[in-house]
């Protein structure tokens, strides 16, 4: 660890909240229909789709739509990747994707997970990419972003039978914040050397006369929005890691910043929305904060190196480099992967499989927290709000006071739900990876003996069912039996989790909102910060625990004791 | 049901129209024009013929040039295959691979970055520390003085981006590049 790398991570984070705050306004103004210099686009939308924008919605009907939404996009994504053999823009003259993997693929787009079984610059062509997978990207998005509005909404003002109109919603997060930010930052990608043509993949003969097939294709705008996002499917195979994905530090820089930006400034419009800008400011500074201890732990494992390297003459200086490329150091790899893994991202600019165990145990508890440190664009903030209302209600318990959380009364109902919601994540990803580790097809998949085998399936289910994507990469993932059980934890992760919150939401906005009394617990200082930190710790991290125990942790130790596998 | 089908299917297909089609189409338009080299892909030329990606990698054996990390890429710097080892940290296969790389590159303790795989199989840099333990063979196969390699590489090694993000690197291939330009 240098001052320098310090001062790397110092700096993007800065300017991950100097941006948001702005922006979480901007969404606000968004949210509320105040934004109009799209409005010929706009009414389009509403026009062709037979769509009221100012109708407002239960959270049965809103979670419908949403439903009905991602459930076209699913189907549309099919599609396209089934059929991509007969479509246009594929120089390569690439075939369909066979069905496993095309569903897998579909479901991980609409998710918004993007775990990916398959390298993009081998199988999909040009228009896969930009009119299937990338669309996905933007409108999983603006579902998640939609969702979070209308959770919002619930705790505004007391008394609403409506938490507004998902189309609406939907349709204004698209083109007035999701499509303008893509657009400059695929420009700026562009510049800083992410290629963005049509041009068919160019053979190049080297220095030394072998030959050498550089791949192209639209992808600055694909992964300008992989970011922005926290989509993370890589245009290529290897992610930011290719060079033509993340040709310089300072793009893998502007990722970490786009990745962060929109979780974190959910937060901002979150405290418009109440009308109490100290409520937003309180969730986000419990992300911030295990956002910065996460990448300190990453970065003190891999500056350390492993002593296996260092027995074997390696100069323990670099750090672990075995995965890692030269240009972005160890720091920017740290912070990269603390968000990707926080934000609920996937995107990688550092190979996780190689990390040192506790380096790559960090981002798969973060994944386990429940994706909300900050956590997916707008998946995150409702995510924290679920665990806000335990928070209360454990405080409630504790001093025999039924719980409110900005004024709405947390009951019996309530807290039923949210616990629906939070069993979904252990469930999904302890039950599979248990059943997958005794089931010969699966463990056949794992590249690894010894408890790092065991950490890439745990791995797997944790980054499909908390909807992150990145993987430990050894797994050969392309396998029916993991292509249908990782697509089913993603639709568990994503869809299972949000409709007992919108439950939530549409119950907690019928309740009136009871003032403030002396025997409230203010839900913006310290007090409630500690303890939504420890709430989250508490339920979200000690499940995971013994699965810890047996991967990383039992692999940290054989280490230690100079054993291989 | 037909009152959410209706929505829900115009939505997607005319979302699909504007940021599936529209938009990457009008960007690669832009960007051709404002920034043709890197929208094509940094392709380096020699003598009009391209010769690779200046962003890429690429496999060098011979000893009269400077050499690249080891590569999980196909064989090697396959640039339409990019890939990592995904080796884990106590994978025994790992641990003899860098063993054999610790034994053929000299002087220990080595550069780590020179006997391990990058994570894209395409790192165009190398440490300058690396490079640096090159000099004497390259010099040598190409019967320069040692001193005259040595500026060279000292000329190509490119500091932190803005003297704060990043690594110092050497772009190998560029140096390579400039040791054939020499004379």
């Amino acid at each position: 660890m240098t001052l320098i790398g310090w001062a790397q991570i110092a700096l993007v984070l800065a300017a991950i909240v100097a941006a948001a705050i702005p922006l979480g306004r901007y969404v606000a103004l968004v949210a509320a229909g105040r934004a109009r210099w799209l409005r010929p686009v706009e009414t389009l939308f509403y026009r062709a789709g037979g769509i009221d924008p100012d109708a407002g919605q239960s959270w049965r009907g809103y979670a419908v739509a949403m439903l009905a939404v991602n459930a076209a996009g699913f189907l549309l994504l099919y599609l396209i990747l089934r059929l991509q053999g007969m479509l246009p823009l594929n120089p390569r003259g690439l075939d369909g994707i066979p069905p496993y993997l095309a569903f897998n693929t579909a479901v991980s787009f609409v998710a918004n997970t993007n775990w990916q079984a398959y390298s993009g610059e081998v199988a999909m062509s040009y228009f896969s990419q930009m009119a299937g997978l990338a669309v996905q990207n933007f409108l999983s998005a603006s579902t998640g972003i939609a969702l979070a509005l209308a959770v919002s909404r619930a705790f505004a003002r007391g008394g609403l039978q409506s938490l507004g109109n998902f189309w609406a919603d939907f349709t204004r997060i698209s083109l007035y914040v999701l499509l303008p930010m893509a657009v400059v930052l695929g420009l700026v990608f562009v510049a800083l050397g992410i290629p963005q043509s049509f041009a068919d993949y160019v053979s190049a003969t080297t220095l030394e006369g072998g030959t050498q097939l550089i791949p192209l294709g639209p992808a600055a705008f694909q992964i300008a929005i992989k970011h922005l996002g926290t989509n993370g499917g890589g245009f290529f195979g290897v992610n930011s890691l290719h060079p033509f994905e993340g040709p310089s530090a300072l793009v893998t820089a502007l990722q970490t910043w786009a990745q962060a930006v929109i979780p974190v400034a959910l937060c901002v419009t979150f405290g418009r929305i109440v009308g109490d800008a100290r409520q937003g400011r309180a969730l986000m500074l419990v992300m911030l904060g295990f956002l910065v201890a996460a990448t300190l732990a990453i970065y003190a494992a891999e500056a350390a190196g492993t002593p296996v390297m260092a027995a074997l003459g390696v100069d323990p200086a670099q750090g672990n480099m075995e995965g890692k490329d030269v240009r972005f150091g160890l720091a920017l790899a740290a912070l990269f992967t603390a968000t990707t893994t926080g934000a609920s991202c996937g995107a990688v600019n550092a190979m996780l499989s190689s990390f040192t165990p506790l380096g790559g145990m960090v981002p798969l508890f973060l994944i386990q927290l429940g994706e909300i440190l900050p956590g997916g664009v707008g998946s995150g903030l409702y995510g924290m709000l679920v665990f806000a209302l335990l928070a209360v209600f454990v405080a409630g318990l504790m001093v025999g006071r039924t719980p409110e959380y900005l004024g709405k009364k947390v009951q019996a109902r309530e807290i039923k739900l949210a616990m629906l919601a939070v069993l979904v994540l252990p469930a999904t990803i302890l039950g599979f990876t248990a059943v997958s580790m005794v089931l010969p097809a699966a463990v056949a998949s794992l590249a690894h003996a010894g408890p790092h085998g065991l950490t890439e399936m745990l791995y797997a289910y944790t980054s499909a069912a908390g909807n992150n994507g990145s993987a430990f990469g050894g797994l050969t993932a392309d396998t029916p039996w993991l292509n249908t059980t990782l697509g089913i934890a993603m639709l568990l992760g994503r869809f299972a989790y949000v409709v007992p919150v919108m439950a939530i939401a549409g119950s907690l906005a019928a309740k009136v909102k009871t003032p403030e009394g002396s025997g409230t617990l203010p839900t913006h200082g310290p007090l409630f910060a500690g303890l939504l930190a420890g709430v989250i710790l508490i339920l979200g991290g000690l499940q995971f625990l013994p699965s810890l125990a047996l991967g990383p942790l039992a692999e940290h130790f054989s280490m230690l004791a100079g054993k291989t596998f | 049901m037909t009152g959410i089908l209706r929505p829900a299917a115009t939505t997607v297909v005319l979302f699909t129209a504007l940021l599936g089609l529209a938009a990457p189409a009008a960007l690669t338009g832009l960007a051709g024009a404002a920034f043709p080299d890197q929208a094509g892909g940094s392709l380096v030329s020699r003598d009009g013929a391209v010769i690779g990606s200046s962003l890429i990698g690429q496999a060098f054996a011979e000893p009269r040039y400077f050499q690249p990390r080891p590569s999980a890429a196909g064989d090697g710097y396959d640039a339409s295959a990019g890939a990592a080892s995904q080796q884990g940290p106590t994978s025994a296969k790992l641990v003899e691979a860098v063993r054999e790389r610790v034994a053929a590159a000299g002087a220990q303790p080595v550069p780590a970055d020179a006997v391990t795989a990058s994570g894209s199989g395409l790192d165009p840099h190398v440490s300058p520390e690396n490079a640096a333990r090159q000099v004497a063979r390259v010099a040598a196969a190409r019967n320069l003085p040692e001193a005259r390699v040595q500026a060279l590489l000292q000329e190509h090694v490119e500091g932190r981006e803005f003297g704060l993000l990043g690594e110092r690197r050497v772009n190998v291939l560029r140096l390579n590049l400039a040791l054939d330009a020499l004379r």
